[in-house]
């Protein structure tokens, strides 16, 4: 891993410099970086596969269908984060893998925190019925 | 700044541009040592924020139709999606996410050619998907399940029309990426730019794994 130099940054080296006077850059191959597309897509599709076939309920036991499909796709998420998107841990990805671990806290504090929250508010609400009869009548 | 600095610049790679501890001192990168970073880490950096800051966004509408999957005002629940469209969406948007990594080798490597190739690829792909999804969408309102009948649908059409006016932007930025890489090459800002569409496109897949996991295969399991 070390020798041939495979670290590559968000977003691949894109914008990368040619130092000017140096020697040029040694970009890993094609053949490295076509790799590790090619990695990607195909994990990307297996876990889809997966995903759709989890639902058939004969295949998973029943009530773990939720969480199966979950773990599917949170293992694909980290798939396209690490071969789409490059975010490695490399000295100037440093930045970005905090932000998303931020991100991460925002996301997870929004959307579990709505389901908690309004699962008992729904828990606790009179049922819209009785209150039309109470007040009806 | 001041006495390693000299030292350091003197090198051919002085802030090791993510090329792991092979010349020396790499301790600096990342650390707010040795200087500023450069330009196309930074650019990708703010472009990473706004993502993340788009993906917030998304998560209250995901909340929002977790929330409301039950608030279906006596209609239907998501049996009425069909997952083989679901399906088809999901390759298309995979494939179109592979096609513009490859685009982004072409760039890398300065090939115009292999560069507009691959992103007419992943432009028919983007457009496919989004046609399959304008299908689905006149299909609920004809039947009568569009965004007004209930709660839930209300929630269905906002996150997956936003992820869909989305893609639809998106579309638009690459027909200008390809303009601009025919029109004025590969300069240097034409390429930070190229490479925030990549990131942008990229992480529009990854909100699309999130929708057809919660919306279509969690929902269609959800009594």
């Amino acid at each position: 891993m070390s020798t041939n130099r495979e670290e590559f940054n968000l977003g691949s080296h894109i914008g990368e410099e040619q130092v000017a006077g140096g020697p040029p850059h040694e970009h890993p191959s094609l053949g490295t970086e076509l790799r590790g597309y090619i990695i990607g897509l195909v994990l990307a599709a297996v876990l889809t596969a997966a995903s759709f076939w989890a639902l058939d309920e004969h295949v998973i036991y029943g009530p773990g269908i939720v969480m199966a499909l979950i773990v599917l796709g949170l293992a694909q998420v980290g798939v396209h984060l690490v071969f789409f998107l490059h975010l490695t841990t490399s000295p100037d990805n440093t930045n970005n893998a905090l932000a998303l671990a931020f991100g991460v806290l925002i996301v997870s504090l929004i959307f579990f925190g709505s389901i908690w929250v309004m699962y008992h508010m729904n828990a606790n609400m009179v049922p819209v019925k009785a209150l039309m009869q109470q007040r009806g009548g | 700044m001041s006495a390693p600095s000299s030292a350091l610049r003197t090198g051919r790679d002085p802030y090791h541009l993510g090329h792991g501890p092979s010349t020396g001192a790499p301790e600096y990168t990342g650390h707010g040592g040795g200087g500023p970073a450069p330009k196309r880490i930074v650019v990708g950096y703010g472009f990473w924020i706004f993502i993340l800051s788009d993906v917030v966004l998304f998560s209250c509408f995901f909340a929002a139709y977790t929330v409301l999957i039950h608030a279906r005002n006596g209609g239907p629940g998501p049996a009425i999606f069909d997952l083989r469209n679901t399906a088809q969406e999901t390759a298309c948007l995979l494939l179109s996410s592979f096609s513009c990594g490859l685009a982004s080798l072409a760039v890398g490597r300065r090939s115009l050619l292999w560069t507009e190739v691959a992103l007419a690829v992943t432009g028919a792909f983007g457009l496919t998907f989004i046609m399959l999804e304008a299908h689905e969408f006149a299909g609920l309102v004809t039947r009568g399940y569009g965004p007004t009948h209930s709660a839930f649908l209300t929630a269905f059409f906002s996150l997956v029309g936003c992820h869909g006016a989305h893609v639809t932007a998106g579309l638009l930025w690459l027909g200008t990426m390809m303009a601009q890489f025919a029109a004025k090459g590969f300069k240097e800002n034409i390429r930070h730019r190229y490479l925030c569409f990549s990131l942008f496109w990229h992480a529009l897949d990854i909100i699309w794994i999130g929708i057809f996991t919660v919306v279509y295969l969690i929902g269609r399991i959800t009594p």
